[in-house]
């Protein structure tokens, strides 16, 4: 409701408990074109530093083991906020998406938006999770300017689901392997707003337009063992999470989140050692060398002597000097003083509602790439494959118009993938459709058309569409597979390089590719060039 | 009737305030000389006079107006009047209406009172609170809407104890409220000034709210009839939450029927208030039996048990007194009544005191001067907080919110939340075995009639006791329906006592009633304060 007065606070920010949080995120309104630099600097980074991290790695002394488990806070993309009806959208003007609700006016109350639940199902289910058929929301409680209401509603003793495992694939360059991480558990709960704070540092303001939006927190086991494993977890989490189509999963946005949780121990030991959480990960690559940093740090520390110094804190990853920095220590245990939200009924679910979602669940990534693995793709095309839900769509449909595996996935991981990467477009976004890729295979395969043709036809379908066969007759691009006319055109060839012709028969072979460019030229690409190379070969020979 | 010997004093006392209605300002409201003492509906008659053109509704804000300005002075039962002129801008629409033969609502012209923790939109809604002195919501409160669209007028916003947390409205920021019985004590509370402007007659109407008995008390100290429904029954969307899950939006009016009518309004489904239910919600009128119609016996066969634990010791004995009478007027009505025990009554208390507070020390984090209510500028986050909440909330609030903390704080959980939530399912149970071998449980509303302002205001313990009557009730989430029942002696001219009727969940039906039958057949006895009389003269 506008008209609801939405005042500043006055304060320092500086001064703000904790103190730390807030310069980051001072710093993460940063403008954004400073922003886009740092990220591009940061991506070619990442290509060698993660070798020369894994080197880096590969230099620690064996006797120390990391174990790494992750928090992951992943929003819901429902189309109204968990307890009201408020709309969220990123980037929208500040307090434009808020209502008593999310205000935490006196008097407003929360109502379950039932599709977070239905969410949160399908996550738990794809997540293999055992169900709370009878869970309920609890209250966490703390003091914040960006929580309204003074606590948080989410899910304490009883989460919706626990127990579960993720399967995962490790690229090759990182050693190849499939991994399976456990699940804790998965439970539902509301965003908080957002501080900003003034030029100047005088005063904060809040932003509550992200407060209410639901929110699934998913939290593993502490399986992971170094930055790679931790970093290809969360990749198949928003995986996950975009395939069943419960989030964008967009690190940048925050739509997926992950706080990692890092600690070494002695091999041989099993008491875990001092844990570290980290957060400010807006990649995957950042996740997986902060992890590896702080893997790094933690195991220095052991080995000289100082594992006391590792002490129980969240520290934050800095992109620019790439490495974790204190962010605040652990002052005790925070006490939230969690109870029962009665503001909420409890969250009963029903066996039919459950199997109903399980039925429903689409083709999830794992079932995607053991498919492609059992139809002889390689690992490399099957992960490409499956690792876009989009694309592995794309791929399916047109083998569902018959097309063969192998050739589908060599033209969508060369031609079509670079296209899409020069022209900055999704596979949604090019015009050639999966039956046109399908039809485009068939032509080649049954000799309509010639390879070289049928490149130059996907780039016209890619940019423009229509069908192959308009294009083909369009354009006379029916291939020519008239030997009498192929005959015609390799004599015209060798009658008018007589010299070549005498090199060719003193032993020079390789002028073979001489004339059948010559006669290719001639044909405008259209002979079948099968039947060149027998009937040139034939007539040089002769 | 045997009761009548302990009405007889203050009959006398009463006599001569009983005048014939037409002396008395109301005769907007109380349109036909009464020949039995039992309260007319207000509502029904009201409408009746507003239908046949006998009154207009401008002339019945004018009546309103002066009383206003001839009783408020004493009683204080307002936080916040709304302009005269937009009184009567409202009463000459409906005055248009109805002589252009327009539809109008059933609360058409019905003088609603509304407790201040009930937000209204074009009203402050303090919640008796200084943290939000000023504070306007931008919403009505699902029964207030509800009130308005069917034609009631929103006469002000009552005072009450600072967000419910008190039984007196002493702990009210802004105002202590007067008994329109005897200005020198109490109305009871948190919903003094709603039972207090329905007792004096400056409303027709009023909601409150009872999270501990906050309706119940106060109906019962100032001789009104209050009535909690179930929990769920009336939408919580716009009260100010104190402890959520006992919270309920409660009716006082001056008869059975009025409250029963107001209920009607207000209860219901609500898609913007989860724990509301369902349940389908009956017109409790079309049960009632006119007074001329009744047999000797009407409530033939109705089981009642009188709750042994409540007429116990330390209880007033001019208290229990009343409550036998009435129990004999029952079984002068057909009824069979008998003691009942319920071993776990006494548990509720400790067990209400710890839920009611872990709830509210939850529910009140939301006034930390950030987005509205005061705000005490500091240097420093916590500075801010910790000020704005000094300055905002009153003492009595504070010691609850520490005494909430405390008991959720970990470690502590599982002997305080976790054990009284224990206490709570025992003694649903009980109320659940009681009520399928009774059809009504009674019991006093309250250990007293209504004592002196600043009698108890220091001995937080001896207010708590008072609650002893009223909590299990909301613990196990039943209706129950307080209606004066006789008086004690004290005060200039006696002071009322409430009984209490507790009913099965959703059967808010029945007890109205039993009520009605109960108050049309109590004869000699008429619940109106002196200061209605005192008004007019
Ligand atoms: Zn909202």
């Amino acid at each position: 409701m506008s008209y609801t007065i939405f005042r500043t606070f006055q304060l320092h920010p500086f001064l703000l408990y904790p103190t730390s949080i807030l310069k980051l995120q001072n710093r993460f309104f940063h403008s954004t074109t400073i922003k886009a630099t740092q990220s591009q600097q940061t991506q070619t980074q990442t290509k060698h530093s993660t070798s020369t991290q894994s080197k880096k790695l590969n230099n620690l002394p064996k006797d120390y083991e990391p174990i790494i488990g992750i928090e992951t806070h992943v929003q819901l993309s429902t189309n109204t906020k968990a307890f009201c009806n408020c709309p969220y959208n990123y980037g929208s003007f500040p307090n434009t998406s808020i209502c008593p609700v999310c205000m935490g006016l006196p008097g407003a109350l929360p109502v379950l938006n039932s599709k977070v639940i239905e969410f949160a199902v399908k996550l738990g289910l794809a997540l293999n999770c055992e169900l709370a058929f009878d869970s309920k929301f609890d209250r966490k409680q703390y003091f914040y300017p960006d929580l309204p209401k003074g606590y948080q509603i989410s899910q304490f003793d009883v989460p919706i689901a626990s127990s579960g495992f993720l399967d995962v694939d490790i690229p090759l360059e990182y050693g190849g392997g499939h991994k399976r991480f456990g699940i804790t558990r998965v439970h539902m709960e509301e965003d908080a707003g957002k501080l900003l704070h003034t030029e100047n540092g005088n005063y904060s303001q809040v932003d509550l337009n992200r407060a209410g939006v639901p929110l699934l927190e998913i939290v593993s086991e502490p399986d992971m063992r170094n930055g790679i494993e931790a970093a290809e977890y969360a990749a198949e989490l928003q995986r996950l999470v975009r395939y069943l189509g419960v989030s964008n999963g967009n690190m940048q946005e925050g739509s997926l989140r992950c706080d990692v949780n890092v600690s070494v121990r002695p091999i041989g030991q099993s008491k875990f050692g001092t844990k570290v959480e980290v957060k400010n990960l807006n990649s995957f690559a950042s996740m997986s060398r902060a992890i590896d940093f702080e893997i790094a740090r933690q195991v220095q520390l052991h080995s000289q002597g100082q594992a006391d110094q590792i002490v129980q804190e969240t520290r934050s990853w800095e992109e620019g000097s790439q490495r974790t920095i204190t962010m605040r220590k652990k002052e005790g245990l925070a006490d939230y003083r969690y109870f029962p939200e009665p503001d909420l009924p409890s969250v009963i679910l029903y066996q039919e509602y459950v199997d109903g979602i399980k039925n429903s669940l689409p083709e999830l990534p794992e079932g995607k790439r053991r498919r492609y693995e059992k139809m002889g793709l390689g690992m490399q095309d099957v992960l490409f494959l499956a690792n876009d839900k989009n694309i592995a769509e794309f791929f399916d449909a047109t083998l569902a118009k018959g097309a063969d595996a192998k050739l589908v996935a060599n033209w969508i991981m060369s031609d079509i993938a670079g296209f899409m990467k020069n022209e900055k477009l999704t596979i949604n976004d090019i015009k050639l459709t999966p039956e046109e890729l399908a039809e485009l295979i068939a032509s080649i395969k049954d000799g309509t058309i010639s390879g070289k043709i049928g490149k130059e036809i996907l780039f016209e379908l890619l940019a423009e569409g229509g069908s192959v066969k308009e294009i083909i007759e369009k354009k006379d691009l029916v291939q020519i597979t008239d030997p009498v006319e192929i005959e015609k055109m390799v004599d015209k060839a060798i009658a008018d390089n007589p010299k070549q012709v005498e090199q060719y028969r003193g032993g020079k072979t390789k002028l073979q590719g001489f004339f059948a460019g010559q006669v290719m030229k001639a044909s405008k690409g259209k002979a079948n060039p099968g039947l060149l190379n027998k009937i040139l070969l034939e007539k040089l020979n002769s | 009737m045997k009761m009548l010997s302990t009405l007889q004093t203050p009959r006398s006392t009463l006599s001569r305030f009983s005048l014939p209605s037409s002396t008395i300002t109301t005769q907007a409201i109380l349109t036909h000389p009464q020949p039995t003492t039992a309260p007319p509906s207000q509502i029904l008659t009201l409408r009746h006079s507003l239908l046949t053109n006998t009154l207009s509704a401008t002339d019945l804000i004018q009546s309103h107006l002066t009383r206003i300005r001839l009783t408020e002075p004493h009683l204080r039962s307002f936080l916040h009047l709304p302009s005269d002129q937009s009184l009567l801008d409202q009463a000459h629409d409906l005055d248009r209406r109805i002589a252009a033969g327009e539809e109008v609502g059933p609360l058409a012209g019905v003088l609603v009172a509304v407790k201040d923790n009930i937000c209204t939109a074009d009203m402050p809604s303090t919640g008796g609170s200084r943290i939000l002195d000023g504070y306007r919501p931008p919403f009505d409160a699902t029964a207030v809407k509800r009130v308005k669209e069917l034609g009631g007028i929103v006469v002000g916003k009552t005072n009450m104890d600072e967000f419910g947390m008190g039984s007196t409205t002493e702990a009210s920021a802004f105002q202590v409220t007067a008994n329109p019985w005897d200005v020198s004590r109490v109305p009871g509370g948190s919903s003094g000034g709603s039972a207090a402007a329905v007792s004096a007659r400056q409303c027709v109407v009023s909601l409150g709210s009872d999270t501990g008995g906050s309706v119940r008390q106060p109906a019962s100290f100032c001789g009104v009839v209050g009535l909690k429904p179930t929990y769920g029954r009336v939408s919580r969307f716009g009260l100010m939450a104190y402890a959520s899950s006992l919270d309920a939006i409660g009716c006082f009016g001056s008869s059975v029927a009025d409250a029963g009518i107001l209920l009607h309004a207000i209860a219901g489904h609500d898609r913007f208030d989860a724990t509301s239910s369902k349940q389908e919600v009956p017109n409790f009128l079309s049960h009632f039996d006119s007074a001329s119609s009744l047999e000797s016996k009407p409530l033939k066969g109705l089981r009642i048990g009188l709750i042994r634990e409540t007429i116990e010791d330390g209880v007033d004995a001019g208290v229990v007194s009343a409550i036998r009478d009435a129990a004999s007027h029952f079984e002068a009505l057909g009824c069979s009544v008998s003691e009942v025990s319920l071993p776990s009554f006494s548990l509720g208390l400790p067990a209400y005191y710890v839920l009611a507070l872990s709830e509210s020390s939850s529910n009140l984090s939301r006034y930390d001067g950030i987005r509205y209510g005061n705000q005490v500028y500091a240097e420093e986050l916590n500075s801010l907080y910790g000020e704005s909440r000094a300055k905002g909330l009153g003492s009595e609030v504070k010691m609850r919110i520490l005494m909430g903390t405390y008991a959720l704080s970990a470690g502590y959980y599982d002997a305080y939340y976790k054990r009284a939530q224990q206490v709570r399912t025992i003694i649903r149970n009980s109320f659940k075995e009681a009520l399928d071998q009774y059809d009504i449980l009674i019991s006093p509303a309250a250990p007293s009639a209504a004592y002196k302002i600043g009698e108890k205001k220091n001995d937080p313990l001896a207010m708590y006791a008072g609650d002893i009557m009223t909590v299990n009730v909301n613990l196990a989430g039943l209706p129950a329906l307080v209606l004066p029942c006789g008086f004690i002696e004290n005060g200039p001219t006696g002071l009322p006592v409430g009984l209490q009727m507790i009913g099965a969940a959703f059967n808010e039906g029945e007890l109205l009633r039993v009520g009605h039958i109960f108050e049309q057949t109590l004869e000699n006895c008429r619940f109106v304060p002196p200061i209605v009389a005192d008004s007019v003269e």
